[in-house]
């Protein structure tokens, strides 16, 4: 059993990086992905259908594709990458930064999809009787919408997090493969899988990748078990 | 406090172009499914923008399509009690009832949380989820979440519509206390005569997206032409009455009218309490003399004062009671047998058991 649990600093940074890849990933896209989720849910406007193609087109094209449009666009000569790296100093490039953020584009549709289906199944009516009762929309939204929607805010966000736990393409092509700055657990696993007696390291990793996703997914079932007991909806 | 509201708004092919103003104690828009009573009240709620017209309440201006203003309904401190109660799923009862509280302005606050507890019977509730609620208990705690926003207009939507009769029961009592022992008026939306007839001061009658008559309770519920075909049967005299005393021997309660004392079934109620009976015109029948060796215990002495034809062989005789009309409604070959006419002395004669309840 030794060799499973024996890690190389390496492997270790590179389980860490992509924890911290993906929290962050998850964590950042939540607000946008509300957002989205919403105007795509309530919203009556001109080019409704071209946003949702936008939305998902991470989940259409190749993760290559999307890996080669950040780097052209958030690259450090990109127009918003060089705009972002003059004026507030944020470099995506061959960063971790930008490995979260390809993998929170990766993971915008799942997470997207999973917030406006539960959007779509709140009761309009309920919110029309908070308004009745004084609250402004803003309010209606953060002491109504926002926690009957909280099943599908914690699904949606487990998604984003298993996808950037998982993402390879897009990071890989955005921010390279460098051990202990962009070595997410999947680069990780396919620079060990192209190295002689590099198996052992791959089933590690492997393993450990596994456990990852399966707690988090465990924990998402949880909690939302938990929100919906207490919620108790008919 | 006055309503008044003078809209018209499109839905498709149904049109509602309604103009009433009322003051009373409890307004109730009255009118069969479909003849705009929601749509009314949603605009008075702020739920619906009318496509033109003017709504004011207590002389604040709320729609005004004219002058471009409309006022949202969180701002516009009325209360809304649903067909469907609406409870927020995610919050304890308490919650739910404390929910209004936070938006109002302090000085505007005039409920107080224990006062409307008592007041619908709902403290044993306080910690519950609405899920685990009865239907009449939801409602309960609907009305007590409007009630605590301290609204200054409060409006019903058929708020007993999806209940059952024990239900209605239940719930009834409670708004009979809201309109009398706070000062908030309110609008009451109901198809249901029984309903209408027992609780309103004034009646606002619907059809097709038209008002067709507006005016006191009284008044209104003698107008049979006016109420839907299927209800006809249901119009009738509305009168005021107090308890003059209880008949146990017999399970009779004696009530006391200007047109005379009036034989009902035993009610659960102090002597001395106001009662509110309904005698409906297919219930009564018309003597020309003093009967003598019948079973009816209520013989009122009184005037013909109209003659109206009726649907099919009826026609609705109004006989004034001592200043009460009653209404009844008989075949025209009875008008002709009994050689009634306007003028003509007569007697209004009611069965005790025709009384069901106090509606």
């Amino acid at each position: 059993m030794n060799w499973l649990l024996d890690l190389t600093p390496d492997e270790w940074n590179a389980v860490r990086l992509s924890i911290k890849v993906a929290t962050v990933a998850m964590v950042a896209s939540l607000p946008p992905g509300i957002l989205i989720a919403l105007v795509l849910a309530r919203g009556q406007f001109w080019g409704k259908t071209l946003l949702n193609g936008l939305v998902h087109l991470p989940l259409i094209l190749p993760p290559v594709v999307i890996g080669y449009l950040l780097l052209l666009s958030f690259g450090r000569r990109g127009p918003v990458g060089a705009f972002l790296a003059e004026h507030f100093g944020i470099v995506f490039s061959f960063r971790w930064t930008g490995a979260a953020l390809a993998c929170a584009v990766m993971g915008f549709p799942l997470m997207v999809r999973a917030i406006r289906l539960s959007i779509e199944a709140v009761d309009r009516r309920i919110e029309a009787a908070a308004g009745t009762l004084g609250a402004n929309p803003l309010w209606v939204f953060g002491t109504i919408t926002l926690p009957l929607i909280l099943p599908g805010l914690i699904t949606g966000a487990i998604l984003s997090f298993a996808k950037a736990m998982g993402e390879f393409g897009a990071t890989i092509t955005f921010v390279s493969n460098i051990p202990n700055q962009t070595q997410t657990l999947p680069s990780a696993i396919y620079t060990f899988t192209q190295v002689p007696g590099g198996d052992a390291g791959a089933l590690r990793l492997t393993l450990i990748s596994i456990v990852i996703s399966m707690a988090a997914l465990v924990a998402s079932e949880v909690l939302a078990r938990r929100v919906g007991r207490r919620m108790d909806i008919e | 406090m006055t309503v008044v509201v003078d809209i018209s708004h499109r839905l498709g092919d149904f049109e509602v172009d309604a103009c009433f103003e009322s003051a009373g104690r409890l307004t109730a828009l009255f009118g069969p499914s479909g003849s705009g009573k929601t749509t009314l009240i949603n605009m008075i709620a702020g739920l619906i923008r009318p496509d033109k017209g003017r709504i004011e309440a207590g002389g604040r201006v709320l729609v005004d399509t004219d002058a471009g203003r409309f006022v949202p309904k969180h701002k516009r401190r009325i209360g809304m009690v649903f067909q469907d109660a609406r409870l927020f799923p995610h919050m304890s009862v308490a919650s739910n009832l404390r929910y209004g509280r936070w938006f109002t302005p302090t000085a505007e606050r005039y409920a107080d949380i224990n006062a409307v507890v008592d007041l619908l019977g709902i403290g044993p509730l306080l910690d519950r989820r609405p899920a685990k609620l009865s239907g009449g208990e939801k409602q309960r705690v609907a009305i007590g979440r409007a009630l605590l926003a301290s609204p200054k207009l409060l409006l019903m939507d058929e708020p007993l519509a999806s209940l059952d009769d024990a239900r209605k029961a239940e719930i009834l009592p409670y708004i009979e206390r809201l309109r009398d022992e706070t000062k908030i008026p309110i609008v009451y939306v109901s198809h249901s005569i029984s309903e209408v007839a027992r609780l309103a001061s004034d009646v606002v009658v619907l059809a097709q997206g038209k008002v067709a008559a507006c005016g006191p309770t009284g008044a209104i519920m003698q107008r049979l032409d006016l109420l839907p075909a299927e209800e006809r049967g249901e119009g009738g005299a509305v009168l005021d009455t107090a308890v003059l005393r209880h008949d146990d021997v017999f399970g009779m309660t004696v009530l006391g009218s200007v047109a005379g004392e009036i034989r009902v079934p035993l009610l659960a109620v102090p002597v001395g309490a106001p009662v509110r009976i309904r005698i409906r015109a297919r219930d009564v029948m018309i003597a020309t003399e003093q009967p003598t060796g019948l079973s009816a215990l209520n013989i009122l002495p009184g005037t013909i004062v109209t003659i109206a034809p009726g649907e099919g062989p009826a026609v609705e005789i109004g006989i004034d009671c001592r200043g009460a009309t009653v209404l009844a409604r008989i075949t025209e070959q009875s008008r002709q047998t009994l050689k009634l006419r306007l003028g003509r002395e007569v007697y209004a004669v009611v069965k005790t058991v025709s009384f069901d309840r106090r509606i």
